[in-house]
């Protein structure tokens, strides 16, 4: 079977994105936990984050007008790819420390994998993150390997 | 908090709880998150562009309700260290989801966690894994 993955796909791995500094608000974290329907204290007021409470936090905020047809913002570290329909795959995550109101983190992406798997409604193309949460200072906070499904 | 962890047993059940998304629901989680994909909320984009059968219940909030299992279980007992989930099957806006998991290892004040989120026909659609490490 003809792989849908060129040499000029593959040739993404190993590339990483711009650090994106990313400051920790109370607020933020208690709409988070509002959100995901919270039972824990600490998390309804603020003074921790819940475990999810990165994901997505390497995105910028785009504008809406720069956002893709199907809402999805033009990542500028995903490869042109000949599947286009976007699924969340999984996540792996070490924790270092806790995440509280003022951290100031810096949030860098890594391509550490590209493959393909035959699904049941036909060919999945796998993208394969490295994230790592640092401090301002270096201190590991997380580590968080991401994959993002096309199909 | 209470806690089960402190005196837990490998194969003892963490408790496990109950989620109904709803599109206000999905609406706020996918706000937090910035994430405006429409098939977390544009019902007919859903089914017509994307061919899924009706809006999707967003998988890192799956795995958000895993982390709480595990919380909810530790307490302040200790701190969770690894976690990890693989959406395996979509979940629909509409479906009744559970949420739960147990111990599978405990090695020192080491524990290992299999975690699940199972749809209403009892199929596993998010399994997941922990290890958390107690005080």
């Amino acid at each position: 079977m003809l792989s849908l993955i060129t040499d000029e796909i593959r040739a993404w791995i190993g590339r990483s994105s711009d650090p994106v500094a990313f400051e920790v608000s109370r607020r933020d974290i208690v709409k988070y936990s509002l959100a995901t329907q919270q039972r824990n204290e600490k998390y309804l007021r603020g003074d921790e984050a819940p475990p999810m409470f990165l994901f997505a936090a390497d995105r910028p905020l785009q504008a809406i007008a720069d956002l893709r047809p199907d809402g999805i913002w033009h990542d500028p570290l995903v490869p042109e790819l000949p599947l286009k329909r976007v699924m969340a795959g999984g996540i792996k995550h070490r924790y270092f420390r806790a995440i509280v109101p003022g951290d100031m983190l810096s949030i860098q992406r890594s391509i550490v994998g590209i493959y393909e798997k035959q699904g049941s409604s036909g060919p999945l193309i796998f993208i394969e993150y490295n994230i790592d949460v640092t401090t301002e200072a270096g201190e590991p906070v997380m580590q968080e390997t991401q994959v993002r499904i096309n199909r | 908090m209470a806690t089960h962890a402190a005196n837990s047993s490998i194969g003892d059940a963490l408790p496990e709880r109950i989620h109904c998304p709803t599109n206000v629901s999905l609406f706020l989680y996918n706000a937090a998150v910035w994430n405006a994909h429409r098939i977390h909320y544009d019902e007919r984009y859903t089914i017509d562009v994307e061919r899924h059968p009706a809006v999707v219940i967003d998988g890192p909030l799956q795995g958000d309700w895993l982390t709480q299992v595990v919380d909810e279980w530790l307490g302040d007992a200790g701190r969770m260290v690894e976690f990890e989930y693989s959406n395996r099957l979509a979940a629909m806006l509409d479906e009744t989801l559970t949420a739960g998991g147990k111990v599978v290892s405990i090695e020192g004040d080491s524990v290992v966690l299999e975690l699940f989120v199972r749809n209403e026909v009892g199929k596993v659609i998010t399994p997941g894994r922990a290890v958390v490490a107690l005080d």
